[in-house]
């Protein structure tokens, strides 16, 4: 494990309040012979846009969904604002889990539920309290923060792509997350889409202090919406830095993503 | 051979705990109401129709086939009486459930399919819903209930079959054919098959959900996820069946 390289001793850092996640020497393979995860180590700071880059079946969704607690890990550890995931009862991991917010590659809808009720669920459950116009007007306020207001007795089926991603990004920034996971954001849209789509991740960023972990192929999401950049690479994390630095990194292969 | 034993072995360990965990989430509240009566709507209003025209058909049908061996014996008058013991001891129940295996079995274990393959379930998860209980324990207590009510339908809608298929023949009027029917029927005869459809319904929804929720990535894994549960239903079906005789016999 090279958990020496980036990790602060751990007692130090369940107190630290800046630190949002923390991840430490975590192995995942699926069977004997398929092993994913290799001791992957990384940090996100509070109000930090970190992206992840590399290769498809490197094993980046299986870092966030680990993070989430959607999948179990083997070995290592992962801290969520000081909480060790692994070990949680259903109900502590369901507390921390509202505390995050998951855009899914291909936004995941609830295709068989309107626009509204797909914002409605997650919010009435958690908010049971809210009366019948409190959720209306959250519903209709988040639209609008994404632009589609005019959208929201629609279903799924007759949105396009990046209108999906919209209301996706709406249904999870309706409870105010702390720490957004975001699985290829932009992938399938237009550059100008994809453009739109980036600049709502900066504006969320800059609006609650959000952090972020940002799972991209599209280097210009990469390049606008990163504060820091890491590039996962046979089960590690093979590279860390800011845009410019990794661009001009003198190792090729990871310049190579840069082209 | 014995590894497909061995997967078999494997399927029928998680299946029963997958089943066992509609108990121990079904105790637990909240209980989603809501989605509970609009799976009853689905499963069970929805097919009304086919398992009516379908009663009706049986009904007809078994009296036609019936009529010339009893007619052979000279006991044509107990015609209603035998249609109805068989409609509501065996035929009903098995091709209701027959009919619900590959209606809603196969709907949810394509719903469920598409669901965990478009990262539908994991979206409900880590909004922090329970997706077993949203969805399966819904479904599965809405087909437990539905299954018998769509079985007593099929009753019904089957001796009218049988009185329509007694007309083209002969001419009984209602009020005797319904009365050798309800003549003919004991407690005995009603409530085994009542309790089989239970366990039929009880199947059908959780092996419809177990193999929506075990779909692998990739979209033809829905339609596996449907056929399969059409397969498994079906083939659960006749096992309960075949124990449900035997166990009856023990009482009788
Ligand atoms: N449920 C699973 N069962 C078995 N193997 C899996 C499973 N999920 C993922 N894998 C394996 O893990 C590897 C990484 O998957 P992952 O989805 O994290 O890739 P990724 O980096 O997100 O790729 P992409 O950019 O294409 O989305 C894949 O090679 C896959 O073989
Ligand atoms: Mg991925």
């Amino acid at each position: 494990m090279n958990n020496e390289v980036t990790i602060p001793a751990t007692g130090q850092v369940t107190t630290d309040k800046e630190t949002i996640v923390l991840i430490e020497g975590l192995y995942k393979s699926f069977g004997e012979d398929n092993p994913v995860l290799k001791g992957v180590a990384l940090t996100v700071k509070k109000g930090e846009n970190l992206v992840l880059l590399g290769r498809s079946g490197s094993g980046k969704s299986i870092i966030i969904k680990c993070i989430a607690g959607l999948v179990t890990y083997d070995q290592g550890s992962i801290q969520v604002m000081g909480t060790e995931i692994n070990g949680l009862t259903n109900q502590q991991l369901n507390e921390l889990r509202l505390k995050m917010g998951f855009l899914f590659q291909n936004a995941a809808l609830y295709d068989s539920m309107t626009v509204r009720e797909n914002l409605a669920f997650p919010l009435k459950r958690h908010s049971p309290e809210k009366t019948e116009q409190e959720v209306t007007e959250a519903i209709t306020a988040e639209l609008e923060s994404v632009g589609l207001a005019e959208a929201i007795d629609k279903m799924p089926s007759e949105l396009s792509g990046g209108m999906r991603k919209r209301v996706g990004l709406a249904r999870t920034l309706i409870l105010n997350p702390l720490l957004m996971l975001y699985d290829e954001p932009t992938t399938g849209l237009d550059t100008i889409t994809s453009r739109e789509i980036s600049e709502l991740i900066l504006q969320i960023q800059q609006k609650n202090k959000t952090s972020s972990i940002i799972i991209t192929h599209d280097m210009a999401c990469a390049r606008l919406t990163g504060d820091r950049i890491v590039i996962l690479e046979n089960g590690i994390i093979h590279a860390e830095g800011t845009y410019d630095e990794l661009a001009q990194s003198k190792d090729t292969w990871v310049r190579s993503f840069f082209t | 051979m014995i590894t497909s034993l061995k997967n078999i072995f494997n399927d029928t360990g998680t299946i029963t705990r997958f089943m066992a965990r509609f108990f121990s989430e079904l105790l637990h509240r909240p209980f989603e109401m809501k989605e509970f009566l609009r799976q009853c709507y689905f499963i069970g209003y929805k097919t009304l129709p086919l398992v009516g025209i379908t009663g009706f058909i049986m009904g007809l049908v078994l009296t036609l086939q019936t009529r010339p061996t009893l007619a052979g014996f000279g006991a044509e008058s107990w015609l209603p009486g035998m249609v109805a013991l068989s409609l509501v001891r065996e035929i009903a129940p098995v091709i209701t459930a027959l009919i619900c295996a590959g209606k809603i079995s196969s709907g949810i274990g394509a719903e469920l399919g598409s669901m965990k393959v478009t990262e539908q379930i994991d979206a409900m998860e880590v909004s922090g819903i329970n997706p077993y209980k949203y969805l399966v324990v819904t479904r599965v207590l809405a087909t437990t209930l539905m299954v018998p009510l769509l079985v007593f339908f099929a009753d019904a809608i089957g001796m009218a079959g049988g009185y329509a298929g007694i007309n083209i023949h002969s001419d009984v009027n209602l009020y005797r054919y319904s009365s050798q029917v309800l003549e003919s029927l004991d407690y005995i005869d009603v409530i085994p098959p009542t309790i089989k459809s239970f366990f039929f319904g009880f199947f059908i929804g959780s092996i419809g959900c177990y193999k929506g929720f075990t779909a692998a990535n990739g979209t033809e894994s829905v339609g596996k996820a449907a056929n399969a549960s059409v397969v498994s239903a079906s083939l659960a079906i006749f096992i309960i069946d075949m124990l449900a005789v035997q166990i009856t016999d023990l009482f009788m």
